[in-house]
């Protein structure tokens, strides 16, 4: 594919994506994986897992794994194609609705969409942790290090970026390989 | 930056597109993983520019709404304060600084990622990082499942099935299961009233 092609492919895939993220950018990972993956071949299962990994690390909002799939799919200018789209689309949307607010935020129309559109994106953000851990887990070492992250992130208040670290300090040493 | 309490006053803080900037600048860094609590804090306790009610308001504002959270929050205080202007230098604030982080950290994926070493680092990373994911759904399943289960068990089955088992398009799921979970919902608000 050509880098103009790959440009106008992340610019609406994003886009979309951007206006469909209900619950935020977790809930559309098994879609960017399909296009990114399946779809479109910018990458492998592996890479992806190595990505999402690295925006979940590195500071900032985590919609980033946006950024790092568009850097991958066409280097710096799709990074900043999948950003803008991934955030221009849902921000503008955003401060419309902020100036109507006012007007609607006790109707009972509102409270409905949000408590309806919960389960749905509760269904979504657990099919972005199935995709992320078939992709993740390729051996029973990985799939206990998943675990004892989902454990202490769930049952705990400590900081989850300590299990990341830990868990790639067990990488370097070899103990994956 | 100048980073002076306003306690006791609600009012106090009347932000410049320029301190909604900086403000965000240092809630993006600061935030390792999640922003969210971090913005809280800043936001409410130290600067004084929501109190706490408005802050959650506008959190469920903009949960309802499409797209990252965090950066729709940036887009609505820094509307309040300053309109259009306030709404651009909140977000330029909150997204500028990491995205160049993560693009040098993916120049250094694409020049070292082949490496031995780095390769089993991010394998690591990578299996801890998709757990925060188990952790995360974990969590906000569990209120909804909690307080209306037969709402709420279909819907989360049926999206969890047709996404990562079937494998179909996110928006072609979204598009027929919103409305009837929306309308789910909405009966049964009104049978409880």
């Amino acid at each position: 594919m050509k880098t103009a092609d790959t440009l106008v492919a992340l610019a609406v895939q994003f886009t979309g994506l951007s206006l469909m993220a209900f619950g935020g950018a977790n809930a559309v990972i098994p879609e960017m994986h399909r296009q990114a993956v399946d779809v479109n071949h910018w990458m492998t299962n592996q890479d992806f897992a190595a990505l999402f990994a690295i925006a979940q690390a590195a500071p900032g909002p985590n919609f980033l794994v946006t950024t790092l799939i568009g850097w991958k799919a066409a280097g710096l200018a799709g990074a900043l194609v999948a950003t803008a789209a991934m955030c221009g689309p849902s921000c503008l949307l955003t401060f419309w609705v902020a100036k109507a607010w006012d007007k609607y935020r006790e109707t009972a129309w509102r409270s409905a969409i949000g408590a309806g559109l919960a389960p749905v994106t509760v269904g979504f953000v657990c099919s972005s942790a199935f995709v992320l851990v078939r992709a993740a887990d390729t051996g029973w070492k990985l799939a206990i290090v998943t675990a004892a992250t989902a454990a202490v992130a769930y049952f705990t208040k400590l900081n989850p970026l300590w299990c990341l670290f830990a868990a790639g300090g067990l990488g370097v040493f070899g103990l994956f390989s | 930056m100048t980073d002076r309490p306003v306690a006791g006053s609600p009012t106090a803080g009347t932000p410049t597109p320029w301190g909604l900037f900086v403000t965000f600048f240092v809630v993006a860094l600061s935030g390792f993983g999640g922003t969210l609590p971090f913005a809280r804090r800043t936001l409410v306790e130290r600067k004084a520019w929501l109190t706490p009610e408005d802050f959650t308001e506008t959190l469920s504002l903009c949960q309802t709404l499409p797209g990252p959270n965090i950066v729709n929050m940036s887009i609505v205080v820094g509307a309040r304060a300053c309109g259009w202007r306030g709404s651009v230098s909140a977000s330029l604030g909150l997204v500028g600084t990491p995205v160049i982080i993560v693009i040098a950290l993916g120049m250094l994926y694409s020049r070292y990622g082949g490496l031995e070493t780095v390769r089993n680092a991010l394998v690591g990373l990578g299996a801890s990082a998709s757990g925060l994911i188990v952790a995360t759904a974990a969590r906000m399943a569990e209120p909804l499942l909690r307080s209306r289960p037969w709402l709420a068990a279909p819907f989360i089955l049926v999206a969890f099935a047709a996404v990562a088992i079937l494998r179909f398009p996110l928006p072609y799921v979204l598009i027929a299961l919103g409305p009837l979970s929306i309308g789910a919902a909405w009966f049964w608000k009104k049978n409880r009233a």
